[in-house]
């Protein structure tokens, strides 16, 4: 499997972000995407999810499920973390394990899995920003979806939670997973760099 | 199918939650109509008059009170992007989401009605006529409110503009629910006629409310 960006252009409010931006990256490889406040780094992760429309240049997947779409078979971990304070830890969960589709994974082992099985049964509300962190990487791993896309992915994760996600990531790419994260930290796993915006 | 089953099991159980909206519309409807004999003054053959136009007004107000939420809850919270990146299509996820509402939200305010007809002085045909024209009558409200709620889902404050947008495409609905619910109480018109138009103004509003929904969804990404 083999992400291709050929001459990928974003344009925000009328005004160009980027342009004749090539990456490649391939099954079991991580991608970081660095770069200046601005510069891109989250317009980029959600034109390969296709929530944003791209100007010029394409993106495309090679050898991924025929009949699903890019955007279908990618998961999208953004700032916003997309849990109902009112349902609890293991309600948010469930939900988007069943609503996501493809290959489930129980929910409770995947809780376990970010350390947060002792909070399963807590309304969201209640938890700390690390923590609803940690239970968005729950979802990474209860719904499989090979590609990932990450978004600030270890932003209020504390030194053990993001060595915990550096050994999530390293299953997902031994899995044949791919991964583009946008980060400003080092990501704890092997990667190629793509640097958008700004002097190297 | 699970995965459409799962959304509407999310959504009505947020909306019966504490902050849901489900209790509030039904709150809202019930104030609404215990206000009107108050404004309206202690005749009671007005009243009976007045009943059905004030019930389905009452409806349509709570029904509009709880539709901003349909999509702007998700997309504050960043639900609406997963949901967009979904396996199913947005229409059908459209679909799903607004029969959740209605669940929650529309199905409360029919079983309010009969308590609400005893306060507007209408016996129990008058109030089960109302009551059933209300069923076949706020799906459409539902739905064509969501196209609405849709249109108006990147906009902070978005409500006032929601009413604007919504209370003129019901005005079809609002016309046929009463005029059915006033010939099954006074005639001279058969209930059959303005009743079927209802459920016709229903059924299209089922089909291109969730095309029209999704459509400006997709639109409106950004």
């Amino acid at each position: 499997m083999r992400l291709l960006g050929r001459g990928v252009k974003c344009v925000r409010g009328g005004r160009e972000v980027f342009s004749a931006l090539d990456f490649e990256t391939s099954s079991g490889e991580a991608l970081t995407v660095t770069g200046p406040n601005g510069s891109g780094k989250t317009s980029l992760l959600r034109l390969t999810a296709g929530l944003l429309t791209i100007a010029a240049g394409s993106i495309d997947l090679e050898g991924g499920e025929a009949e699903l779409t890019l955007s279908e078979q990618a998961h999208y971990l953004g700032h916003r973390d997309a849990m109902k304070p009112a349902l609890s830890v293991l309600e948010n969960l469930t939900f988007w394990r069943d609503f996501l589709g493809g290959m489930a994974f129980d929910a409770m082992e995947s809780l376990v899995a970010v350390g947060l099985d002792h909070a399963a049964h807590l309304p969201a509300a209640y938890l700390s920003a690390g923590q609803r962190r940690r239970l968005s990487i729950a979802r990474l791993l209860t719904a499989r979806r090979p590609i990932w896309l990450l978004d600030e992915p270890t932003s209020a994760l504390d030194a053990a939670g993001q060595r915990l996600f550096a050994t999530l990531m390293g299953d997902h790419l031994a899995r044949g997973g791919l991964i583009i994260a946008a980060t400003h930290a080092p990501l704890g796993v092997e990667s190629n760099e793509l640097r958008i915006g700004g002097l190297p | 199918m699970t995965a459409l089953a799962a959304l509407i099991r999310r959504d009505i159980r947020i909306a019966l939650r504490v902050g849901g909206g489900a209790l509030i519309g039904v709150l809202f409807f019930l104030t609404v109509v215990v206000l009107m004999p108050f404004a309206v003054g202690p005749d009671l053959a007005l009243l009976t008059r007045l009943g059905p136009a004030i019930l389905w007004l009452g409806a349509l107000l709570a029904s509009l009170l709880t539709l901003d939420r349909l999509f702007m809850a998700d997309h504050e919270d960043g639900s609406l992007d997963l949901i967009v990146m979904s396996r199913i299509p947005l229409e059908l996820t459209c679909a799903a989401k607004a029969l959740a509402h209605w669940l929650a939200a529309g199905l409360p305010l029919i079983i309010a009605t009969p308590i609400l007809g005893l306060l507007l002085n209408l016996d129990a045909a008058s109030t089960s006529a109302v009551a059933l024209t209300l069923l076949a009558g706020t799906p459409a409200l539902t739905f064509t409110g969501m196209i609405g709620a849709a249109l108006a889902v990147t906009l902070h404050r978005g409500g006032l503009l929601l009413a604007v947008l919504v209370l003129p495409l019901s005005i079809p609905v609002l016309i046929f629910g009463v005029a059915a619910s006033e010939a099954a109480i006074t005639g001279p018109l058969p209930f059959g006629t303005p009743f079927s138009i209802l459920c016709a103004l229903s059924l299209i509003s089922l089909v291109i409310g969730p095309f029209a929904a999704a459509a400006s969804l997709r639109h409106g990404l950004d």
